[in-house]
């Protein structure tokens, strides 16, 4: 690292911090880098990789939409202007997608992405993809939550494949034109079953959200159920009222902005996003449960790189400013990392830390009944 | 130098390099993956067994699904026919002295991403899209009308993507009738109607056929407009390929489903062969 480069950095963080520049500032500034790495990601990606690994570069895979523009705008270029590592830009649309294009790659080809839970952390893991990071080579480690850690330590045997980055929550959204908070409150999960709102109301396409919503709404535990038949005849009776099955935030999105429906269970970064956009959305978090997501180092990958690129993102300078951006809370500590309003006022944020009160995902749950869910819900959401 | 037997083949080598590459090659990959086994962790352990054929075959299901797919897709190519047709028609037959730029305006929207144009068919459609709106605007309906998620803006949405194809198969056998012959009908005291109908209809029957043929393939097919535009009752076999092979990991499984639709599309051709030269289409084109 240059001396020069990191000076640059560092005022440029410096400006940001003490309000010589705003948010807006910061983006635009570090935007500019961001073309280099826009032209480099681009369907011409493959053909550049030789030439990018010559010049020190590293794969970084995220969830489009304001997840994705969140980390363009806030780590990858002053990362590059300190590094000097570029970073080639990839999305996928769920991490199914992307454990298939993992599964059909060559060790090396994908570097870093974002893992959705530790459901999603523990099927990496197990299917071969897990690389060992040397964690004294992330110093800014120490500012994270030790729950987060010990959550994804738990599925690897004690060793980290993944740095927690931040945390959400799936809940109820509601249009607060046509559903009151009070009825939110008093209906809960049974609002997803009422006839009233049938085909004003949607869902996510998830083996793993549907039968947890139809157990909680039964009176079952979603991770330890007593009768999956009568959970998958709820998920058949709420498929009667449902008009979409959404498979993407921004779909999510559109569904609420354009009023098609008034009712789904989504995700609390999603909800914050359309609630700072001006919809008058309500949000239910103590409906569903919340999940952990990390930057999941590959098996192949360049570690030191890789590692520079973690440590860079959890410095709690730029993991805020990405919290702002993407709207889920950062899974630094908070009695270590001030945080300011606008990451304690996002949906679901913790500000004690120790996350009493919240439902994980057991992923070892998920993982041995993937195939019989997945097939199942597959069928019943086509009408089988 | 070539010798001149070879010359021919010498020539076509290039197309027949890509098409072993880039048809043949990926087909029979898939054909060999249907026979394998999928451990529980998702990796495939090569195997030769008809389990996944048996499987899939038995199960009602999956012959439902193919059995939508196709009736969406016939929808789509009448609908297709009928309303590409007259536009052809006038294409042909129009004395408009630049028909190249009607051709071009034809397929300007190409120019656009297909899930771009498939996004705004939710803008038009949707309870506060165009249709709903200018219904609700003009005193028709007092509140919007379901028009999207469901089968009806599957078909719109096929139908905007296909018309061009249909139009300009149809307009290519159109353009190619001998004028002379319609004015013969007429001379001999035909209506223009009945010159229409046992003149230039029979004509032009090859580039109508070619265009459906086309149509109801690329419809059976898609993928990108009923995932965005179906809704739970939308059903699509691309769709339980898709699932199989990204969301379940199940190579195997999907590579049956895959060659399953492949056979069925094979069958249908080969049945529209039988009733209808393809031999004919090709002729249609040559003209």
């Amino acid at each position: 690292m240059k001396f020069g480069d990191s000076k640059k950095y560092e005022r440029l963080l410096e400006a940001y911090e003490s309000g010589d520049i705003d948010r807006r500032s910061l983006l635009r500034i570090i935007g500019a880098a961001a073309a280099v790495v826009g032209v480099a990601g681009g369907p011409l990606g493959k053909l550049t990789k030789s030439a990018m690994a010559a010049a020190q570069s590293i794969r970084f895979d995220g969830w489009g939409g304001i997840v994705s523009e969140a980390f363009h705008n806030n780590a990858f270029p002053p990362y590059t202007e300190k590094t000097g590592v570029k970073v080639v830009e990839g999305e996928f649309g769920d991490t199914d997608e992307f454990l298939s294009l993992v599964k059909a790659s060559q060790p090396g080809e994908y570097n870093v992405f974002l893992v959705s839970g530790v459901y999603d952390y523990f099927r990496f893991c197990q299917a071969g993809f897990a690389s060992q990071i040397n964690e004294s080579n992330i110093p800014n480690l120490k500012n994270v939550l030790e729950p987060t850690l010990v959550a994804f330590r738990n599925e690897s045997e004690g060793k980290l494949s993944a740095v927690p980055f931040d945390y959400g929550v799936t809940g109820l959204a509601y249009n607060r034109k046509y559903i009151s908070d009070d009825e939110a409150k008093s209906k809960g999960v049974k609002l997803l079953w009422d006839e009233k709102y049938k085909g004003k109301m949607a869902g996510y396409d998830s083996f793993q959200t549907r039968p947890w919503m139809a157990a909680l709404y039964l009176g079952q535990d979603p991770q330890d159920p007593s009768d999956i038949k009568a959970i998958w005849d709820a998920c058949r009776k709420q498929r009667e009222l449902v008009v979409k099955y959404w498979s993407s935030g921004q779909e999510f999105i559109d569904l609420f902005a354009k009023e098609e429906i008034v009712l789904s269970d989504g995700w609390s970064g999603r909800v914050a996003s359309l609630q700072n956009s001006g919809q008058d959305i309500g949000f239910l978090s103590t409906v569903g449960f919340a999940w952990l997501e990390g930057l999941y180092v590959l098996k192949g990958s360049p570690m030191e790189e890789a590692e520079q690129l973690l440590n860079f993102c959890i410095e709690p300078k730029v993991a805020i400013a990405i919290a702002e951006g993407q709207f889920y809370p950062t899974s630094l500590d908070p009695t270590k990392v001030p945080m300011p309003d606008s990451v304690k006022k996002l949906p679901g944020y913790d500000d004690t830390g120790k996350f009493e009160g919240y439902v994980w995902e057991k992923a070892k749950f998920w993982y041995d009944h993937q195939d019989e869910f997945k097939k199942e819900w597959s069928r019943i959401s086509k009408g089988g | 130098m070539v010798r001149a037997e070879y010359r021919p083949y010498f020539l076509l080598s290039p197309a027949l390099i890509s098409l072993a590459l880039l048809l043949l090659a990926p087909v029979l990959f898939i054909f060999v993956y249907s026979f394998w086994l999928r451990a529980a962790n998702g990796q495939d352990i090569p195997a030769f067994q008809f389990g996944n054929w048996i499987t899939v075959g038995g199960d009602p299901f999956y012959w439902l699904a193919l059995r939508e797919t196709f009736k969406i897709s016939a929808i789509t190519t009448v609908i297709c026919m009928l309303v590409g047709y007259p536009t052809a028609y006038f294409l042909a037959r129009c004395r408009f002295n630049n028909k190249a730029l009607l051709l071009f305006l034809l397929f300007l929207p190409f120019w656009i991403s297909y899930i771009i144009r498939t996004f705004a068919w939710i803008n038009v459609l949707g309870k506060s899209g165009f249709v709903n709106s200018v219904l609700l605007g003009i005193g028709i309906i007092d509140k919007p009308l379901s028009l999207l998620y469901n089968d009806f803006s599957v078909i719109m949405g096929l139908v905007y993507f296909q018309l061009p194809y249909m139009i300009i198969n149809v307009y290519v056998s159109l353009d190619g009738i001998d004028r002379n012959l319609e004015s013969a009908a007429r001379t001999l005291g035909c209506t223009a109607w009945q010159t229409f109908r046992e003149v230039t209809l029979p004509l032009s029957l090859p580039g109508l056929g070619a265009g459906s043929l086309l149509c109801f393939v690329l419809a059976a097919g898609s993928f990108v407009t009923p995932r965005l535009l179906g809704g739970t009752d939308t059903l699509f076999f691309s769709q339980l390929i898709y699932e199989a092979i990204i969301s379940q990991l199940d190579w195997p499984t999907g590579s049956v489903l895959s060659l399953m639709l492949l056979l069925s599309l094979g069958i249908i051709v080969a049945v529209y062969n039988r009733f209808m030269s393809l031999s004919d289409i090709y002729r249609s084109f040559a003209k």
